[in-house]
């Protein structure tokens, strides 16, 4: 159950191998999650993610396989879980990868895979797992969606394109579970740059900020009931900004 | 998914599952909820549950702060539909009530007849069930203990079979329903010892205690001196005023303290005014109103000590003037968190306003009093000492870590916090606070052999073992 602070005792992780869930578990494991599912596509990372969580006191950890273009399997794996984790108060999305850019070099079979990973995948899942917790009654979903879907850039449009879609339709989801009171919310997060494996080696843009950063964000946003994350906070209203910039001025900003 | 087909009689389609929240609101889930009509309807109810394999779970009038009256994806049993006063002995003082009668109810049948509730909480919209699930205290448990320690016998319906249980015949049972929290079966009905009133007014004296130390030392006088005692404290204020408070001490009123006027009719039934509060308010408590509330509620209070004629309401049940405050908090709703702690760790209650003091936190109410001797029941909350309950604005940042931390304090102290305020505990703390667990879940085992009563509460806090569906690997109980 979450509690009146919105504490989640268990955890199903879609991308558990991110560093991002990372740090928003091992704030969990602080207070009461004492079960976790880590479910991905690398089995040697999730297994030490899975070895941090049991050091930090998290009673039972597991990992399990999870691919998330692997459409066919999602709405099996929510329902499995559950049966097997028992109830799930807190399902964490955070699969997705930046791929390349420049519409020169992708070939088209990259596009797709990246528009899968980032946003058919989690949103096949999502509604599976959505369902799982309208059926138990509670819980809460939360998704990593981007700043970079608030507007999609040139720099990374395939990236930025596939997010917004996510977040278009966790948004949907967002007004559908509110509309049928069971329980259930979801929460958007948009990170801004956020210096991890999946950023290194790229020029760190404006706002860039750390995990532990976006982790505390999340906590805060669970303690709150928040609808949408956005972090660092700044980054909030300037995403207004964003929306307003005329195309012209915007396709010229620096990449 | 389709919408479910209307007007369709001849199939009983399950019914869609609603929001059930507890009084705090800060925490709801989804269960389909039934009302139960009689004693037998209940049976069917139970039996037909325990048949498809659901959890199921007796809900009153949902004033547990938390979760403790919400049951996600399972069945909730309305009893507000078991609500008559069967028989009340007006000689002995003995009534035989419904579980779903609310102590509102109740009085209105008694008073008038010279009797009145020897235990009640601050509100009387609780339910007689719901009292005695919770084992509820009142301002005099210093004297009188627990609610339970007036209920002579009590009939529970569980998924093997209607029983009827008294503290001297089936104490195991017994005391495992008394501040069982609902989780050893559904109480129908119970008889309560009443307490004898020749009014129904209420002498109280009124003070101001300057600081915590003042308000402490009056009330640990007024033990011996008064029937009913309670410090609201001002749990903003710092500095020279840090725990200043109003302090009430009553009595039942005799005639001879009524003005003239009243004397015809002493008993006269109170005409309580209740003002409504509308739903779908956002939060109109905040912390600027919360420290302007508690300095005017302060400087009200008269600064020597008055005694002045009051109904019974308003001294007992102030808040049940404004029906639904809770919603005042808003959507995000609040919590309550009431503790105790014994009387050698009293530096412990200074210790947690401290802590939410510096934690940010702004407590909306607090209620200061002190505790007698325990009851026998494994789980009832009260134990000699201090009792203090904090009014907090849920979904606020660091709630949790500093709650955890005041978790720690009054464990670490011998004490414990109080299942029926709760929604946020940690369970590893459990077993500390409430040592006797493990007896409690044996008498439950013999009532709820299978499982059947369930809240979201005794999930979060471990207080049952995990359904057997689930599969254990892993959990090391």
């Amino acid at each position: 159950m979450n509690d009146t602070t919105g504490m989640p005792a268990s955890a199903v992780v879609l991308g558990g191998d991110s560093e991002l869930a990372a740090a928003v578990l091992a704030k969990l494991a602080k207070r009461r999650l004492e079960r976790v599912v880590l479910a991905g596509r690398n089995e040697e990372a999730l297994a030490r993610r899975g070895a941090e969580l049991s050091a930090l006191g998290v009673k039972d950890v597991r990992t399990v396989h999870f691919d998330a273009t692997d459409h066919e399997r999602h709405d099996g794996l929510a329902s499995e879980l559950a049966s097997e984790l028992g109830d799930i108060d807190l399902v964490l999305v955070a699969t997705g990868a930046l791929g390349r850019t420049g519409s020169d070099e992708l070939t088209g079979a990259e596009v797709a895979r990246s528009i899968d990973t980032n946003f058919t995948g989690p949103a096949a899942a999502l509604v599976g797992f959505a369902r799982v917790l309208r059926r138990q009654g509670h819980g809460t979903l939360a998704v990593f969606s981007s700043v970079a879907a608030v507007r999609v850039r040139r720099a990374n449009f395939v990236y930025g394109s596939a997010k917004a879609g996510l977040d278009g339709f966790c948004q949907g989801l967002q007004d559908e579970l509110a509309h049928a009171r069971a329980g259930v919310r979801l929460m958007i997060i948009r990170p801004g740059f956020v210096h991890t494996k999946m950023t290194a080696g790229m020029a760190p843009q404006p706002f860039a900020t750390e995990a532990d950063v976006v982790a505390d964000a999340v906590v805060r946003g669970l303690e709150t009931s928040a609808e949408l994350v956005v972090v660092p906070a700044a980054l909030g209203p300037l995403s207004v900004l964003m929306r307003l910039v005329p195309r012209a001025l915007w396709r010229r900003l620096p990449s | 998914m389709s919408p479910p087909p209307s007007g369709g009689r001849e199939a009983p389609t399950e019914p869609e599952p609603v929001l059930v929240s507890g009084f705090g609101r800060a925490s709801a889930s989804a269960a389909v909820t039934t009302l139960v009509r009689s004693p037998d309807h209940l049976d069917e109810l139970i039996a037909r549950r325990a048949a498809s394999g659901g959890r199921a779970l007796a809900r009153g009038l949902g004033r547990a702060y938390g979760d403790a009256a919400q049951c996600a994806g399972g069945l909730v049993f309305d009893c507000r539909g078991l609500d008559q006063v069967l028989e009340l002995d007006a000689t002995r003082g003995v009534v035989r009530v419904e579980a779903g009668c609310s102590l509102r109810a109740l009085l209105a049948a008694i008073v008038p007849a010279g009797w009145f509730l020897p235990v009640t909480p601050g509100t009387a919209e609780v339910t007689i069930g719901g009292a005695i699930a919770a084992d509820v205290h009142g301002k005099n448990h210093h004297r009188d203990g627990t609610f339970s320690a007036f209920v002579d016998e009590l009939v529970l319906h569980t998924p093997v079979g209607r029983r009827t249980l008294s503290p001297a015949d089936s104490p195991e049972p017994f005391f495992a329903t008394v501040a069982g929290m609902g989780l050893t079966g559904v109480i129908s009905q119970a008889t309560l010892r009443l307490a004898p009133i020749t009014t129904s007014k209420m002498v109280v004296e009124t003070r101001r205690g300057a600081d915590l130390d003042q308000t402490m030392e009056i009330l640990e006088r007024a033990d011996a001196s008064h029937h009913y005692s309670v410090a609201w404290v001002d749990g903003v204020a710092r500095g020279r005023c840090f725990g200043r408070s109003v302090i009430t001490l009553g009595e039942h009123a005799g005639i001879e303290d009524l003005p003239a006027h009243q004397r015809t009719d002493p008993l006269a039934p109170a005409r309580a005014r209740c003002l409504p509060v509308p739903p779908g308010l956002p939060r109109l408590i905040s912390a600027p109103l919360i420290h302007a509330f508690n300095a005017t509620y302060f400087r009200r209070a008269p600064r020597r000590a008055t005694r002045e004629v009051l109904a019974y309401p308003p001294y007992f049940y102030p808040l049940d003037a404004l029906a639904d405050w809770n919603r005042l908090y808003g959507r995000r709703g609040f919590l309550q968190y009431q503790y105790v702690v014994p009387d050698e760790r009293a530096d412990v209650v200074r210790l947690v306003f401290e802590r939410l003091i510096a934690a940010g936190q702004h407590p909306s109410l607090v209620v200061l009093k002190r505790f007698g001797a325990a009851g026998p029941a494994p789980l009832s909350f009260p134990r000699p000492g201090w009792t203090v309950a904090i009014d907090l604005l849920a979904g606020t940042e660091d709630l949790a870590a500093t709650l955890d931390r005041v978790d720690e304090l009054v464990a670490s102290a011998g004490g414990r916090v109080y299942f029926a305020k709760d929604g946020r505990l940690r369970p590893e703390l459990v077993a500390a606070m409430y040592p006797e667990l493990g007896r409690w879940q044996a008498a439950r085992a013999e009532l709820d052999p299978d499982g059947l009563f369930v809240s979201d509460l005794a999930r979060r806090l471990h207080l049952v073992a995990p359904e057997p569906r689930f599969a254990p690997g892993g959990r090391d109980e």
